[in-house]
């Protein structure tokens, strides 16, 4: 995984709520057996029509969102299934953060762990945010902020182990092992 | 000493390493349940490594997400339809192999969705953690259990250390005061829970369902309420164990046995919320004011009473797109939405129980010309005692089809599908747009309201069947 550290990016606006695993990636593409390419499957259902064409109107497809790495989402993204299918899907098409007022338990946490940055901020800031779909921004890891184009900032919370991971772009299974004495010791106390 | 609740007692009791500002709990997992879908990444990650399973005997593996539900597939050795399907299944049965882990494969007799054989088997017990990487792992709960689910790099950590790093979530109670009415079922009362609380209400928060409606729940339907509690975004949902908890454990194969069973009892006993245990949201359902359930939208919080209508919500977009793909207008009645399939099954409500419900409906009856039903036992062992006691011959009676265990139509991932545009309802747990097939329209309800759908062909209340 590689560290994070300011991502700095135009925003794609998908402004809907309950934006649920289910249309980051439907279920019939997780019979795969590895976690590459789920790029192509991405909002499979909302980005191609019946036969397998773009659909013009969706965001995705519109010109301006090449290049994009941040995506603007409604409130509680993330909802549903914990595939974790979906932010593998997504950093596979070349995001690396998502910001909204809510993001949902499972689907933060599996993000966390894949270097694609859950940013919650407040609605004013989110507000802005899609109303100027495309702006540049900036996601600022170290210093836990976003930064608006106009110079505003707002700070966004992330759990203080897994920002240190992020960071060094390591995971968490080293620390776990690391605590094998502990966990055996507990073992022989629970039987 | 200061007063706890049940999450509090069970959350404690697992904790290897307690969190500081730095660094998350380390918190140690019982059971780990697997299946085909989301562990192929994760085997991938302990093989890269050099790593083995730390628990092989805590680990609980089968298949269900991906499996036919088509008898000729499983015990006729025709082959699996869908070839990344079976690609899939041949992978999980050899990272078994090369790991040393049970599997409870294609043909066992002991198979059927994770959620459903972990009780079934008696491996899911009071106070116990519990993952899976699945969301529906909220369903253990119903046992006083924390049980929640993973993505599957935590898959990988469970397998290698049997622990993972987790901050306390918050608490909140779900009191349900007097009796759910005759013909309304646990089904109905999650989702007036979910339809109050909000599709997000529960984020962040491991909710306890409480009070004399939920004492008065047998088994299958508290894990039926526990299941749906990812549908109000928490990370678990849980019930005090009681003498029904410990009675329907009793005798179960994996359930502690002779001594074992009487000190595991004692035990159970103490995994109540202690009286003046404080919550972080407490809200109030009268149970005996809740009527049969139906979703209308696009997420389970989109629904309405039986006897309702779709809400009108001017100027509110996104309700506006869900109801165009539903194609539904707003004020339009509820009753008598005609629909075209009818699924029972899922975790949700595939248990014995619930076949019974569906059954009392459809005894003697036909499933109305031009509507497909398709009925899916939760696990084998359900499917040979719905045989034994003559459902399935009712189903099958009443131009039903009568399936091999799976999660089938729920999430459509094997193939059993509804077509582009059909209504189904469905006792599954999702209405998400597409979730059961491209273009499918989702309504949601209990087994009773489904079997009572399949007769008439429209949204029929079951109540109507009763007597």
């Amino acid at each position: 995984m590689d560290p994070i550290n300011v991502i700095r990016s135009r925003t794609v606006v998908m402004p809907s709520s309950n934006i649920d695993t289910d249309q980051i990636i439907p279920a019939r593409f997780l019979t795969t057996t590895t976690r590459e390419g789920l790029g192509a499957a991405l909002f499979a259902d909302w980005r191609y029509d019946a036969a397998g064409q773009p659909k013009a109107d969706f965001v995705l497809n519109r010109p301006e969102a090449r290049g994009c790495q941040i995506l603007v989402a409604g409130r509680n993204i993330g909802c549903g299934s914990s595939r974790e299918h979906a932010p593998w899907a997504l950093l596979d098409y070349g995001f690396r953060a998502v910001i909204s007022t809510e993001i949902a338990d499972i689907f933060r946490s599996n993000s966390l762990k894949n270097g694609l940055l859950p940013v919650v901020v407040d609605a004013a800031t989110h507000g802005w945010l899609v109303a100027n779909p495309g702006a540049e921004v900036e996601v600022d890891l170290p210093a836990t902020a976003l930064r608006l184009p106009d110079g505003r900032s707002a700070q966004f919370p992330v759990e203080a182990f897994a920002r240190y991971c992020l960071m060094n772009g390591v995971d968490e299974l080293g620390y776990l092992l690391g605590q094998a004495d502990a966990i055996a010791a507990y073992e022989r106390r629970a039987g | 000493m200061t007063a706890k609740t049940l999450f509090e007692k069970v959350w404690e009791r697992h904790v290897v390493v307690p969190e500081t500002p730095d660094t998350p709990a380390v918190l140690y997992i019982d059971l780990h349940l697997t299946h085909e879908v989301t562990s192929p990444q994760a085997f991938s990650v302990l093989r890269s490594r050099g790593l083995k399973v730390r628990r092989p005997d805590r680990t609980l593996v089968t298949m269900d997400h991906s499996t036919p539900t088509d008898t000729a597939q499983i015990f006729g050795g025709k082959p699996i339809a869908l070839e990344s399907a079976a690609k899939q299944i041949r992978q999980l049965e050899q990272n078994c192999a090369e790991f040393g882990l049970d599997l409870i494969g294609l043909q066992d007799d002991r198979r059927g969705i994770v959620h459903i054989i972990g009780p079934e088997l008696g491996a899911t017990q009071p106070g116990k953690t519990i993952v899976c990487g699945d969301s529906h792992t909220s369903t253990h709960g119903a046992f006083g259990a924390l049980a929640f689910g993973i993505g599957t790099t935590e898959v990988g950590y469970v397998l290698a250390t049997q622990c993972l790093l987790q901050r306390k979530p918050r608490t909140f109670a779900i009191e349900v005061s007097n009796r759910l009415a005759p013909g309304v079922s646990a089904k109905d009362l999650v989702l007036a829970i979910i339809g109050r609380i909000g599709v997000n209400g529960g984020t962040g928060h491991v909710i306890e369902y409480r009070g004399s409606a939920i004492e008065a729940l047998s088994m299958d339907e508290r894990m039926t309420v526990c299941n749906m509690s990812i549908e109000a975004g928490a990370r678990a949902g849980m019930v005090a164990p009681d003498e029904t908890t410990f009675a329907y454990l009793r005798g179960r194969p994996r359930a502690p046995q002779g001594e074992a069973w009487e000190r595991a009892v004692a035990d159970w006993h103490a995994l109540r919320t202690d009286d003046g245990a404080a919550f972080d949201q407490v809200v109030q359902f009268d149970a005996a004011a809740i009527e049969p359930m139906v979703t209308y939208g696009t997420n389970p919080g989109m629904v309405a009473p039986i006897s309702g209508c779709v809400p009108e919500r001017p100027g509110d977009a996104v309700f506006a797109r869900a109801l165009e793909y539903m194609g539904l207008t707003p004020g339009a009645s509820l009753r008598d939405q005609p629909v075209q399939v009818v699924f029972v099954g899922s975790c949700t409500n595939a248990r014995l129980s619930d076949l019974e419900s569906a059954a009392r409906v459809l005894a003697g009856r036909k499933v109305a010309p031009g509507v497909r039903m398709l009925v899916v036992p939760g696990s084998q062992q359900i499917k040979h005692e719905a045989e034994a006691r003559g459902l399935a011959k009712v189903f099958t009676d009443a131009g039903a089809e009568w399936r091999e265990s799976g999660c089938s139509m729920c999430l459509g991932m094997n193939g059993d599908t509804v077509p582009q545009g059909q209504y189904c309802v469905s006792t599954s747990n999702r209405n998400f747009e597409g979730r059961q097939g491209i273009g499918a329209r989702t309504l949601l309800a209990s087994p009773a309201t489904a079997a009572a759908t399949a007769v008439r062909g429209r949204i029929t209340d079951p109540r109507e069947f009763l007597n």
